[in-house]
């Protein structure tokens, strides 16, 4: 790439003339007409980027200041687009040529997966856990109170992205309306705390079982229709669950739910028996409440099980039925699975976690409207899982952290939050569908059943044990 | 092989008739498949084959006619009504004409989806991994294995689909079908794209499954080399009609064929 | 009575603008099989750009019929040269890929847009002139239907004749239904595919901003928000007329409108755009094909 400057210069050695003069000579085309995209660019963007409409004055201003960013935006943007295209096109085109001489690329885990593989795998893995989940005890109790709650928020998006992620990720089912599900659980315990005094643990099944139901009654007339038109539909539901919400008298409107109580422990309070002798020895912030650890504990829980529960599911006949769902969906009945049945499983299964983040986030912030449940947080969860990597747990979860993390600490991009998000969605898709950190397939051990030799599968007289079980 | 009495079939088509807006691919077509043979459906482009296979599989409804499927067992089941994953789980499995493997998955999972339809875990199986759920999964690989080493794709359990040889996908469509266990098996022009070493292992691989897996086998396929070589009896289309039907000698002599292949009238 | 015709008369101005927004994803939909969740955001810039020049070129003193007609003709150039553009980033480079693909850059897109245009622009709502001038005659028809009504069904029939004119008779729009109907013999039969699928998404975005322009002089005001729920709807129009039928899109689009706006005015307002999702659910669930739309066959 930044071979074709110094040509112009003549810096680069003359040597191979033959082969290296039309590939530079190719590489200052492509330069100069990328830069051509970025004008055009540069100049779609013109209106609304520097003529900006003045509501008082009824003008226009012109900022003519912005002129230079965007241009170089747009021109360095094209350049970086073009040049990525080219890079993807040729990895695409070297894989097929390598294709059938079984070479090494054939390791179905990707670069970043192997090196995951590497480092959960084998003889690291152990003492790697061990310090990890050390460390994630321990993280609460010396973090100033704004830091725990943004520790329990993200490790709710984990949980969200996990959830989705079965949808999304394993089957292939593009579920837009994932909100509405969590906006179930949160209303759920919301109501049966304030009205009721339902306390927590009581509430966390009963709004996971309440999303679980919704879920499954949408899905069973929508999961019919054909697949991008799911989409909408669930859009759309999201929509109508938001609009009910905000206008039905028991939910208090758009006003909201305040005063949702904290998860008990034991009917103990925490804060006056155990908080002064922690603080005491200094084993916590002072200004952290024993209530907010908690939670953060929770979530954590909740994370390690949702872990689990997916990893053993996408291993199971019912997650592979999922991702043969997603692959092909001809194929995928042809094998005998029910694509209805199929589809439903992982439709309502999805609906279950968000039930479950939802009642954890409403006791989380204590007060709860229908503002909090829009489209936008949809798309988020949805980046999440784009993001990481669709189908990959490891994935989902550096995916939750990228997202809700960073721009927490980096309150710069706040503003261009959504902004980023969307450009993230759509560059994602275009040069690395499969996320940060590919879904890994299992590798299983070969054993040759006749004599427990391995290798190569020529043909040999007689049938094996298990072949013909007839 | 005993079975290769016209009086058993596996399957009788009677009258079947599809239409799509208005044009017939399938006029009134009625074939019988005989238990335990290789039989092939032969016949020009848009001849109607390809159609009649999706309505064996249930993709398509046929507007009128019967599907029977006769197990062996001694069962008449008819296929008009039954969803695809209904009918796989009856005894008939089959492969794409253009290959739909699960291209992001490995060759061994490919097959283990194959076998769901003969596995019983649920959900509660999946998430407690009680040793039932494990014991009916561990049988599944080992029968996944055992079926893969068999047919000649052994040393590639852990490629991903998409990764595989052109030909290997061919034949790894083929082992993911049997192992649905199916009595009769659809191939839909299993030899195209093969080159012609790749199309004899083909046919040898056919006859060892016929023979090995009592099963019948019913085939689209242009290649006259592979159809002659490796069917016992043959249906000709032309569309949406059978034209003729007999032994591969027969055939090669008929009239009727020579001019619906040449085209001329 | 007076109640409703004034409610006709409202769904029918409503149904119009819906009808113009449809069409893009119709037209998208039926040549590349996406749902382009950005549309929405293209008729959302149409109207920005509406006010922008609209705005510039009043304060160079063009008024009246010249300005009217300036300010849509820069509309629907910059909202086709959008349309263009977000088809060669978001969507071009992903033929071929996973189905889910498209549709996720789709909403990336969209999400893109409309915060571009928030932080480029305002994240406030802003006061749209109406753009239309007085036209005598009509206004004996003013108890009835104001001359905004009137001009938005007006243009909306106005651009439907025209581009059904277009699709039928013209080189390029035979080539169009010949894409949509078969994109593989299309190429074959020397059509070329790119460049129609381009000329969709740029004819799509025209409408749009056709639609923008006419719902910024109606409702006065816009936001960079308008084109999530216009667009929801329009698409719901779309399905509801069975998406890729053209005339299906204008039928649907009459009928939402009319449905909205008669549960406004005799059941509740606050529950009008539920009507407009509820309506979405059924439809999909119980005739997925649309009013118009023939059953398709699954390819294998």
């Amino acid at each position: 790439m930044t071979g074709g400057i110094p040509n112009a210069n003549g810096g680069v050695p003359k040597t191979p003339a033959k082969s290296l003069r039309p590939r530079l000579l190719g590489l200052g085309r492509g330069l100069l007409s990328s830069s051509f995209s970025g004008l055009w660019l540069a100049l779609v963007a013109f209106p609304i980027v520097i003529m900006r409409f003045d509501a008082t004055a009824r003008s226009i201003d012109f900022l003519w200041e912005r002129l230079p960013r965007l241009v170089a935006v747009c021109v360095a943007g094209a350049i970086a687009f073009r040049f990525l295209l080219r890079h993807k096109a040729m990895g695409a085109f070297r894989e097929r040529l390598s294709l059938g001489a079984s070479s090494p690329k054939g390791d179905p885990r990707g670069r970043l997966g192997r090196l995951y593989d590497g480092l959960s795998g084998g003889r690291a893995r152990i003492p790697l856990a061990i310090a990890l989940g050390l460390l994630l005890l321990c993280l609460p109790f010396r973090s100033n109170p704004y830091s725990v709650s943004i520790y329990t928020t993200a490790l709710i998006y984990i949980t969200l992205g996990l959830g989705l992620n079965i949808v999304v990720g394993v089957s292939g089912l593009l579920n837009l309306g994932y909100v509405a599900f969590y906006a179930i659980g949160a209303y759920t315990y919301a109501l049966l705390n304030t009205h009721f005094g339902l306390g927590f643990w009581v509430c966390l099944p009963l709004g996971a079982l309440a999303a679980t139901l919704l879920g499954f009654l949408l899905g069973l007339p929508i999961l019919r229709v054909s697949g991008d038109y799911l989409a909408i539909v669930t859009l759309g539901f999201a929509e109508i669950v938001r609009l009910v919400l905000d206008n039905l008298k028991f939910t208090n409107g758009p006003r909201g739910i305040p005063h949702i109580a904290h998860p008990g422990f034991f009917g103990l309070d925490l804060d006056k028996s155990v908080k002064p002798f922690l603080v005491g020895r200094g084993l916590l912030h002072p200004n952290t409440d024993l209530d907010q650890v908690l939670l953060y504990f929770i979530v954590l829980a909740v994370v390690a099980l949702t872990v689990v529960c997916v990893h053993r599911l996408e291993n199971s006949r019912l997650g592979r039925a999922w991702l043969a769902l997603r692959e092909d969906e001809v194929a995928c009945q042809a094998m005998g699975v029910s694509r209805w049945r199929a589809k439903l499983t992982a439709f309502t299964l999805g609906s279950t976690w968000a039930g479950l983040a939802g009642v954890i986030f409403a006791s989380q912030i204590t007060f709860i409207n229908p503002k909090s449940f829009s489209f936008m947080l949809s798309v988020i969860i949805l980046s999440i899982v784009v993001l990481g990597g669709m189908g990959s747990i490891p994935g989902v979860i550096l995916g939750a952290i990228v997202l809700i993390l960073a721009p927490e600490y980096l309150r710069f991009f706040d503003d261009y939050r959504m902004l980023l998000f969307g450009l993230i969605m759509v560059l994602m898709m275009v040069f690395r569908p499969e996320g940060i950190i590919k879904a890994t397939r299992k590798v299983r051990e070969y054993k040759r059943h006749a004599d427990g030799e391995s290798g190569e599968g020529a043909p040999e007289e007689g049938a094996p044990e298990g072949a013909p079980a007839r | 092989m005993s079975g290769m009495d016209a009086s058993d079939p596996v399957l009788v088509a009677v009258g079947v008739t599809v239409e799509f807006g208005g044009i017939r691919a399938l006029d009134g077509l009625s074939l019988e498949v005989g238990r335990g043979s290789i039989t092939a459906l032969i016949g020009p482009n848009g001849a109607g084959k390809t159609t009649f296979f999706n309505c064996l599989t249930g993709i398509y409804r046929p507007k009128s006619g019967d599907l029977f499927f006769l197990p062996g067992d001694g069962r008449t089941i008819p296929l008009t009504l039954l969803s695809p994953d209904r009918v796989t789980q009856q005894g008939i499995a089959r492969t794409f004409q253009n290959i739909r493997l699960f291209n992001n998955l490995t060759v061994l999972e490919n097959v283990l989806i194959a076998c769901h339809c003969r596995m019983k875990a649920g959900l509660l199986g999946a998430l407690l991994r009680d040793s039932r759920t494990m014991r009916e999964e561990r049988e599944m690989e080992e029968y996944s294995f055992a079926l893969l080493d068999r047919y000649g794709l052994g040393g590639q359990v852990n490629e991903l689909a998409k990764n595989l040889p052109y030909g290997e996908q061919r034949r790894l469509e083929i082992v993911r079908a049997l192992a649905t266990r199916p009595k009769l098996l659809l191939l839909d022009e299993p030899a195209a794209g093969l080159n012609d070493r790749e199309t004899e292992d083909l046919a040898g691989l056919i006859r060892l499954i016929r023979d090995e897996l009592e099963l019948s086998v019913l085939l689209i396929e242009h290649d006259m080399g592979l159809v002659m070589g490796v069917s016992e009896r043959i249906h000709v289309m032309d569309y949406g009609k059978p034209i003729a039907e007999g032994t591969p000698e027969e055939i090669q002599r008929d009239p009727e064929v020579i001019r619906a292949y040449l085209g001329e009238g | 009575m007076d109640l409703f015709l004034d409610l006709f008369i409202g769904g029918l101005t409503k149904g119009s603008v819906y009808a113009l927004i449809a069409l893009g994803y119709t037209m998208v939909y039926g040549i590349i099989s996406l749902i382009n969740f950005a549309h929405g955001e293209i008729y959302m810039i149409g109207a920005f750009t509406a006010l922008i020049a609209s705005t510039f070129l009043s304060s160079l003193g063009l008024t009246g019929w010249g300005l009217l007609l300036s300010v849509m003709a820069i509309a629907c150039l910059w909202a086709a040269m959008y349309g263009w553009t977000v088809e060669k980033i978001a969507y071009k480079p992903l033929r071929g890929s996973s189905r889910l693909a498209p549709l996720i850059s789709a909403i990336g897109m969209s999400l893109f847009l409309q915060n571009y245009v928030s932080l480029a622009q305002t994240p406030n709502f802003l006061p749209f002139p109406n753009l239309i001038p007085p036209i005598p005659p009509l206004e004996k028809l003013s108890h009835i239907a104001t001359r905004t009504q009137i001009a938005i069904v007006a243009v909306t029939a106005l651009s439907m004749g025209a581009l059904t004119l277009f699709i039928k008779k013209t080189r390029l729009g035979m080539a169009m239904r010949a894409v949509s109907q078969d994109p593989e013999m299309a190429r074959m039969s020397g059509v070329d595919t790119d460049r129609i699928i381009s000329l969709t998404f740029v004819a799509g975005s025209t409408l749009a901003a056709i639609g923008g322009v006419l719902i910024g002089c109606s409702m006065h005001q816009i936001d960079f928000f308008i084109g999530f729920l216009a667009g929801m709807k329009a698409f719901t129009a779309a399905v509801l007329g069975g998406i890729g039928s053209i005339p299906g899109a204008v039928i649907g689009a009459l009928i939402l409108g009319f449905a909205e706006s008669f549960a406004a005015g005799y059941v509740s307002s606050s529950y009008e755009d539920v009507v407009a999702f509820v309506l979405l659910i059924i439809i999909l669930t119980f005739k997925p094909d649309g009013i118009m739309g023939s059953a398709t066959t699954q390819k294998v």
